[in-house]
């Protein structure tokens, strides 16, 4: 098979367009404070900031997961009208600025919110400015990762599988948990993955619908931006750690969706 | 966050305003004005004046004002960073201060405004909120700016004066946001300046005593990379001039 040529004015676009992604991570890594690395990672509010973003980031996951398969099963096994609307919904979080996400959120579950009121007023309950709020965020914001990807390994699912199981009298729920699952591994887990690292760094809706207090909402998008001003450096710091795990993230992952994206 | 506003324009439009290829261009050129996010509303009026000015002098409006508001700790860092403003109203002297040690000021800065801090709660006070004090009240949902904000800093000081500890939900990152959120009822208590609680008719003021009280001193500087030095000069004349101040007292603000 002969190699087809690229035209030179699109090789050279396409170098532009690397360098794009790569300056500012050189940046990044050039004007990190590399003798205070070691020490704006062990400081308390860094840790505090990493431990709660960490925390905050798997619990969004785990929603996600729960939530997010069957709402994948729903979606790939509609077919017409309602199909696209629904498909359009949960999409949406995707596309929209996270920041009117987090409105929205307020607007839904705040004190005042259509939710939220009534949470309030049965259970005293206030959802805004908790680890609640943020997990709440992060789920919103990331949930569609997941449910694109799970959806998308559904479909190319040989249905035949789960139609033999049916032949041999496998029930409904038995066919999902004992078949479907297992053959939907793959994509659960590229799919969980990118909404770990969405979540992980959620600023916008977070900001917006959990405000920020340390330990409490200050995930590390959030104290890198407040670092920015006050200690620059911890705030390159914080930046290269989660610049480390979106490399751990791509690196982990290679074999499973980098080499067929 | 920022908030952007161009003053709207009266009878612009590029086909007719006669800017041609020679240079001989009557299109309004661009001001940049970094306003901290408390001066949002009194500068928009401020502009609107500047425009009236400029076509009641020239015929026509040669200035177009663009204003930046954000939270003066981020507008510093953005101007440290390279990013181009005109002229730079901070709600605190040590954010010109950083700016002027950085030698990035063209001249010295003026201070044309003061501020004092309130308390502001929902519209006709629902917690009965009296004093500093009752904002350490359990159960009452207080939030404060960040104290890397000019307005979060003050506030730290009117506390400590009062010798109250206040638990806040948020630190918020800008001295409107916390005036936000009271007024969507997701707050019921926060500590800003006067001037937020005049320009938002959804919140409700409570005096904070002198003793307690914190003066916030608003400097404002033309920049050395100011493009457009003259209109630049001609902003900062209007606010500290006997319109400009009227304008700042009207929106709660004390003169200079």
């Amino acid at each position: 098979m002969s190699q087809v040529r690229i035209p030179a004015a699109l090789i050279a676009l396409a170098g532009l367009g690397l360098l794009f992604f790569l300056l500012p991570l050189a940046g990044l890594i050039v004007r990190a404070p590399w003798d205070q690395a070691v020490a704006g990672i062990t400081a308390p509010e860094t840790v505090t900031a990493l431990g709660l973003s960490l925390f905050c980031s798997v619990a969004a996951t785990g929603i996600a997961l729960v939530l997010g398969i069957p709402l994948a099963v729903v979606l790939s096994r509609n077919t017409g009208n309602l199909r696209g609307v629904m498909r359009a919904l949960t999409t949406l979080p995707m596309v929209l600025p996270p920041v009117v996400g987090g409105v929205a959120l307020l607007l839904a579950f705040g004190r005042r919110g259509l939710v939220g009121s009534l949470l309030d007023q049965a259970f005293g309950i206030q959802i805004p400015f908790t680890t609640a709020a943020a997990v709440m965020a992060e789920t919103f914001v990331a949930m569609p990762f997941l449910v694109i990807a799970v959806e998308g390994g559904l479909r190319s699912l040989d249905p035949r599988y789960e139609e033999a199981a049916r032949a041999l009298g496998a029930k409904g729920w038995m066919v999902f948990a004992r078949v479907t699952l297992p053959l939907l591994r793959p994509a659960i887990f590229s799919g969980a993955v990118l909404c770990w690292a969405r979540a992980l760094g959620e600023f916008g809706a977070t900001i917006t619908f959990a405000g920020n207090f340390p330990g409490r909402t200050q995930t590390v998008p959030i104290a890198v931006y407040v670092a920015l001003e006050t200690r620059p450096d911890s705030a390159i710091v914080l930046s290269l750690i989660l610049l480390a795990v979106s490399v751990a993230i791509l690196v982990g992952m290679r074999d499973r969706w980098l080499g067929a994206l | 966050m920022l908030l952007v506003v161009a003053v709207p324009l009266a009878a612009c439009s590029p086909s007719l305003n006669g800017c041609s290829w020679q240079g001989n261009c009557t299109e309004p050129r661009d001001t940049t004005i970094f306003a901290a996010a408390s001066l949002f509303p009194a500068f928009t009026n401020i502009g609107s004046q500047f425009q009236a000015n400029e076509v009641k002098a020239r015929g026509r409006v040669v200035t177009r004002l663009r204003f930046i508001g954000a939270g003066t700790q981020m507008l510093t860092a953005q101007i440290q960073q390279g990013a181009h403003a005109d002229v730079f109203a901070s709600a605190d002297t040590a954010h010109m201060a950083t700016l002027e040690d950085a030698g990035m000021l063209s001249g010295p800065a003026r201070t044309f405004a003061h501020n004092k801090l309130e308390i502001a709660v929902a519209k006709g006070n629902p917690k009965h909120v009296q004093t500093l004090a009752d904002l350490s009240r359990a159960g009452l949902v207080v939030v404060l700016a960040d104290p890397s904000v000019p307005a979060g800093k003050y506030a730290q000081q009117a506390l400590s004066k009062a010798r109250v500890t206040v638990r806040p939900a948020s630190l918020e990152l800008q001295v409107t946001s916390v005036l936000s959120k009271i007024a969507l009822g997701e707050a019921d208590a926060g500590i800003v300046y006067v001037s937020d609680v005049t320009s938002n008719a959804k919140v409700s003021g409570v005096t904070i005593p002198d003793e307690q009280n914190v003066i916030a001193d608003y400097p404002i500087a033309i920049l050395k990379s100011a493009t457009n030095t003259t209109a630049a000069q001609a902003f900062v004349d209007l606010v500290l001039s006997p319109d400009g101040q009227a304008i700042l007292k009207a929106a709660g603000f004390q003169g200079a």
